[in-house]
């Protein structure tokens, strides 16, 4: 790696009760890196890019985005990280039910002040890219859920995100639909040079990334590196 | 390295004015969008706010309808004070009032003594004789098939015109000015303009006040509940929402003020639905005549700053319940937390509100005083308090019922479960009622006092007479007194007329200056005295004493063979003969024995006497409603100016029974409201939980058995709360009744009551619910949306 | 698959006579089709020319079976690089891995290294598999898929076999 990591975690612990959910985790993403994050169930993946992503406080260690100390923000500096800095795909739900796919996509710009129409044809620009133009007025409950899922990847790259958090994107979809949804977020990601830190439990899935983290029991495995 | 600016420099830690505007737009737009669900829950909030400002509205214009209605009232009155000489500018007026089938009768009868003659506010032209002008309302009697039951009292007169409102209280009262040649002073009222002395309102004293004061809380406090109920319905999927909108860069105070913003535009949405309804509502309120009292649309105006405060305190009561909504769950990106769910309810915060309420209104015990107004806000914040108090208890109870719930049948296991999960959403849906309940139940009991203080006893009797008809009897005609009673026995449905002359005297005044004592002058027929008293035997030119009882000494001093008697209008004085008796008064006389003098006629020139009054005690049949109608159409013929009175044993204050009807209405009228919000709150919690119900049935837990469960879910904690209601109810009725003075009772049917209606409203809405439940735990409830 | 490191990895607990080693063998490895005992001593007598084992004691009396062998650190060198290399992702790996991953548990090497060698191999390839389908054509795609899906289901195994290391150790060393 050339450049310093955009990304780091460095020896993460985080508990929720007496079960320990990360124990020692650590991990460095470099910028439009696709990374993907893999492991058994309840092994603390998705405690790990909930950490990564500052919505998640761990006990200790350290989250740095471009050197920043992420735990040492404030809510409102994690919350306009998420909003200009980090994108966000998860399983389901969420997609905002009452606005139509369009707004749904427009949302992140208009939080960022941008004008509605203007936010909305960039939305729409990214609704065609995905392959999901024609749901556009309708809403998530209306679409299928791999166009639900499509919806969410340009909602989460409107913005020009240098991180993208996904886990499980593919979780609640068909490997047929499953594919499209990797395809489109990858080539997007690689496109703007964004990131995008890939929770996932099917390898057919984490095929899609450049690089592979095991989490056992709270542990990374950084193979490439330990190599 | 990279080019792109700092996160958070495009707002992030400081936020300008437009900001807040833009986050709070957000949010209005969220009240406007969102399909089918996001509509209904819209619409249910407008429609919950909308009926709850329409009340208020109504509340506040209630002072100002009856302002207006006394404005108008004071512009018609016709009490003279002092002599007026008769000039070609003066009236005379007589009064005429009547009833008919329980309404007041206005009646006037007026005489014109010159072209400048004042006119009543609302009458063109002072009708002459054989004319009548009346009310909107009479006339409306008048063309109705109980017209003719009517018409006589106007003495065949010609309707030339219609009383406009400004010469009426209200678009319901039954008013007519009827012209006249024959009027003369005596029997009427010379005026040179009317209005002239306002009408002396008898104040409603501390007892009444209290009870108004208690009135109002009782039926705005449940409506304020309901209010804060309403803004949060859909408040689940909200929460959600916002948990969305979190995780892709809302941080805490976009969220509240997308909240915020969201509450706001529910609210405002619901003002202007509740100023539709107050609008259309209005349009009705002339239909309604309650009490004698209807009112114009345009009356029901409320005040300005009223309106301002309610404007204004609307929404900002639905952003600070939905943000106080927003502390209880924590919303983070990856969802909402509900903060309070594992944390004991604690007691002690929840004892401040009863506390302070108490506080405010054990000082007052023993001496309120209705006139002061600080003392009315006190009474009205310490009952607002402790009933509030009921509120915050609630939940806490409520958890501690449930906690140690444990096993039982399918349906009461899922029951229990669910409320030791979420008692507060139950809690919420049970608040409005227990307060309505508990604030009953204190009026019920306030109100039991105050009836045994207004119900005073008549000392009228009505096993032998059911009416008394006073009509005068012109001067000079000593056959009066027969043919009037003849006429009156004539009148079908009139089963026995006794009349007498009736003229009040005085005694000779006691040296010590204090007023001289009165005694009733009756003259009549044997058979017609003996109405009053034992008479043993008697012949014309007897004359009997029937002393008021024992207990006035006085009076059997100042009324003896030999005592000087004068009539109070004037008149020849008269001497009580030697030959008087002393005899008992009847125990069933119509009207209680005072002090009287009973004469027959052979002793009394009658005709020199002026200022003599027919009384006539008339039986009437007891099945016919009309007969009074017809008893008083024949003396409306015999004398425009007489008067019927219905007897009665006892006398309710008319203004009490005003107010509880008032308050029956209110109560009930509040129920349904606070049934309507349950029924909001049961639904959604059903629409909620649509796919877990299906998929119990879905793996064979019968559909009785989740009816059940729903059954349980709501009457486990309406059960608590009307418990609770039922403590507080009793206690602030206690304190009220000790702050009035009144003996402490309590009217257990009326705590029946009260709790009874709050269970029917339970039963009522899960009823309403049942058909959604089954509609939802179809199989194919499971699809997954 | 490979006899000679597995009897050498054999060897490492110890020296032993060629029928042990293939008693050994059998018991462990053979489920399905058992050594011949050519096999195994024609194994062992190229290991011995290659150096990889010594004898460590000859018995008097004929035959081979008086020979016992010892694995030489050489011998022990080569199941280490053995052992650390990834087999090439192909089908029907399994009996190897399986070979490998017991032995690994045997010799006290760490097993859960070698599984996360092997599966980072998978993913290499998958990885490469997943670049050509996103480029090709239809066929391209379908047959790419083909190798991904298998793939897919060894890396399973991968996975699960991890997950149950530890229930192996106790039944191996048993």
């Amino acid at each position: 790696m050339t450049a310093a990591p955009l990304l780091t975690a460095e020896d993460l612990h985080k508990s929720y009760g007496p079960t320990a959910a990360l124990d020692g985790a650590s991990l460095a993403v470099s910028a439009g890196e696709i990374v993907a994050i893999m492991g058994p169930s309840g092994s603390g993946k998705s405690t790990l890019l909930h950490c990564l992503a500052g919505i998640v406080r761990p006990d200790s260690g350290r989250v740095r985005y471009e050197g920043r100390e992420v735990q040492a923000m404030s809510d409102a500096e994690r919350s306009a990280l998420r909003r200009t800095r980090f994108g966000f795909v998860f399983q389901f739900g969420q997609l905002v039910p009452e606005l139509t796919c369009l707004e749904n996509v427009a949302l992140p710009l208009r939080m960022e002040r941008v004008r509605r129409r203007e936010a909305e044809s960039r939305a729409a620009e990214w609704l065609e890219r995905l392959e999901v133009a024609d749901v556009a007025d309708k809403r998530p409950g209306e679409a299928s859920g791999g166009q639900g899922q499509r919806v969410a990847v340009a909602r989460a790259l409107v913005t020009g995100p240098r991180v993208i958090f996904a886990d499980e994107p593919t979780g609640a979809l068909d490997s047929l639909n499953g594919e499209r949804v990797m395809r489109l977020l990858t080539a997007a990601a690689r496109d703007t040079r964004a990131a995008v830190v890939l929770v996932t439990h099917e390898p057919r899935v984490a095929g899609y990334s450049d690089r592979e983290v095991v989490v056992r029991d709270g542990r990374t495995r950084d193979l490439e590196r330990t190599l | 390295m990279s080019a792109r600016h700092e996160p958070g420099d495009g707002r992030g830690a400081s936020h300008g004015g437009s900001a807040v505007l833009h986050d709070v737009l957000l949010g209005a737009r969220f009240a406007f969008t969102g399909g089918r669900d996001g509509w209904t829950r819209t619409v249910l909030t407008a429609l919950g706010v909308g009926i709850g400002v329409a009340l208020l509205l109504l509340a506040a214009a209630v002072p100002g309808a009856l302002q207006a209605r006394d404005v108008r009232n004071d512009a018609r009155t016709d009490y003279g004070i002092g002599e007026i000489p008769a000039s070609d500018r003066t009236v005379l007026v007589g009064t005429a009032d009547t009833v008919f089938r329980d309404s007041q009768v206005r009646g006037r009868v007026l005489r014109a003594e010159g072209p400048r003659a004042p006119v009543p506010p609302g009458v063109p032209a002072i009708p002459g004789p054989g004319e009548a002008v009346v009310s909107p309302a009479l006339q409306e009697v008048l063309a109705s098939p109980d017209g003719p039951l009517f018409a006589p009292r106007l003495g065949g007169a010609r309707v030339v015109g219609m009383i406009a409102p400004a010469g009426l209280t209200g678009p319901g009262e039954l008013a007519y000015y009827l012209g006249s040649d024959t009027l003369t002073a005596d029997r009427a009222t010379r005026l040179d303009a009317f209005g002239s002395f306002p009408t002396e309102r008898e104040g409603l004293g501390p007892l009444l006040t209290l009870l108004v004061v208690i009135i109002f809380v009782v039926l705005l406090l449940p409506t304020g509940v309901f209010l804060a109920a309403a803004v949060r319905f859909g408040g689940e999927r909200r929460d959600r929402r916002l948990a969305a909108l979190r995780l892709i860069g809302a941080d805490l105070r976009m969220t509240r003020r997308i909240a915020a913003g969201e509450a706001t535009a529910g609210a405002v949405l619901g003002l202007a639905a509740g100023a539709a309804f107050f609008l259309a509502g209005r349009q009705i309120v002339p239909l309604v005549t309650l009490w004698d009292i209807s009112v114009y649309a345009g009356d029901v105006r409320p005040n300005l700053p009223l309106v301002t405060a309610i404007a204004v305190a609307v929404p900002l009561v639905a952003v600070v319940v939905s943000l106080i909504a927003l502390r209880g769950v924590s919303v983070e990106p990856l969802g909402v937390a509900r903060r309070a769910a594992t944390a004991r309810r604690r007691l002690w915060w929840r004892l401040i509100l009863p506390g302070a309420g108490l506080v405010l209104l054990v000082p007052m015990i023993g001496g309120f005083d209705g006139s002061a107004v600080a003392g009315q806000y006190q009474a009205a914040a310490g009952a607002v308090l402790l009933l509030v108090g009921a509120v915050a208890l609630l939940p806490w109870l409520i958890d501690l019922v449930v906690r140690p719930l444990r096993g039982g049948p399918v349906a009461w296991q899922l029951a229990v479960r669910r409320l030791q999960f979420d008692s507060a959403t139950s809690a919420r849906l049970v608040n409005g009622i227990a307060v309505a309940v508990a604030g009953t139940i204190g009026l019920q009991m306030l109100f039991a006092g105050v009836q045994s203080r207004s119900v005073t006893s008549t000392g009228e009797n009505t096993a032998r007479a059911q009416a008394v008809v006073r009509t005068q009897v012109s001067a000079g005609a000593s056959a009066g007194i027969e043919e009037t009673v003849a006429r009156l026995r004539a009148t079908p449905g009139v089963t026995g007329a006794a009349g007498t002359l009736t003229d009040t005297v005085n005694g000779k005044p006691p040296a010590d200056g204090a007023p001289p004592p009165v005694a009733d002058l009756r003259i009549g027929d044997c058979s017609a005295l003996a109405e009053f008293a034992h008479l043993g035997e008697c012949s014309d030119g007897e004359v009997f004493l029937v002393h008021a009882g024992p207990g006035d000494p006085s009076g059997e001093a100042a009324f003896r063979p030999g005592s000087r008697v004068t009539s109070v209008d004037g008149g020849p004085a008269w001497t009580v003969p030697s030959g008087a008796r002393t005899v008992p008064a009847r125990q069933d006389a119509p009207i209680s024995s005072s002090e009287s003098i009973l004469v027959t006629p052979g002793v009394i020139d009658t005709g020199r006497r002026s200022g003599l009054v027919a009384m006539t005690f008339v039986s009437l049949a007891p099945h016919d409603p009309d007969a009074v109608e017809r008893l008083r159409n024949t003396a409306a013929r015999i004398d425009p100016l007489g008067s019927v009175g219905v007897l009665s044993a006892t006398e309710v204050a008319r203004r009490f029974d005003g107010i509880r009807r008032g308050l029956y209405v209110g109560i009930v009228v509040t129920l349904l409201l606070i049934a309507a919000s349950m029924l909001v709150g049961v639904l959604e919690q059903l629409r909620e939980r649509r796919r877990l119900l299906a998929m119990l049935v879905a793996v064979g837990v019968r559909r009785g058995s989740l009816t059940w469960s729903v059954l349980w879910q709501t009457v486990v904690p309406v059960l608590v709360g009307l418990a609770l209601a039922v403590c507080f109810g009793l206690g602030l009725g206690i304190v009220l009744l000790r702050m009035v003075s009144v003996e402490v009772s309590v009217s257990w049917p009326a705590v029946g009551w009260s709790a009874g209606l709050g269970a029917a409203v339970v039963l009522l809405v899960t009823g309403l619910s049942l058909p959604t439940l089954w509609r939802l735990t179809r199989p194919e409830g499971l699809r997954t949306e | 698959m490979s006899i000679g490191q597995t009897l050498l990895g054999l060897l490492e607990e110890g020296p032993s006579h060629g029928y042990d080693l293939k008693r050994a063998y059998d018991d462990r490895f053979g489920h399905s089709r058992p050594l011949h005992y050519g096999q195994v001593y024609a194994t062992l007598s190229r290991l011995l020319k290659d150096g990889l084992v010594e004898l460590d004691a000859v018995e008097p009396g004929e035959g081979p079976e008086r020979k016992r062998y010892a694995v030489t650190s050489a011998g022990v060198t080569d199941v280490e690089r053995w052992l650390s290399t990834p087999e090439k992702p192909e089908p029907y790996l399994q009996n190897t891995l399986y070979t490998k991953v017991v032995l690994a548990v045997l010799t006290g090497r760490s097993a859960a290294d070698l599984l996360d060698v092997q599966r980072a191999e998978h993913l290499r390839l998958m990885r490469e598999l997943t670049r050509r389908k996103t480029a090709g054509d239809l066929a391209e795609q379908l047959i790419c898929d083909h190798a991904l899906f298998h793939l897919e289901a060894d890396l399973r195994w991968l996975e699960l076999t991890a997950a149950r290391l530890d229930e192996l150790a106790k039944t191996v060393r048993a």
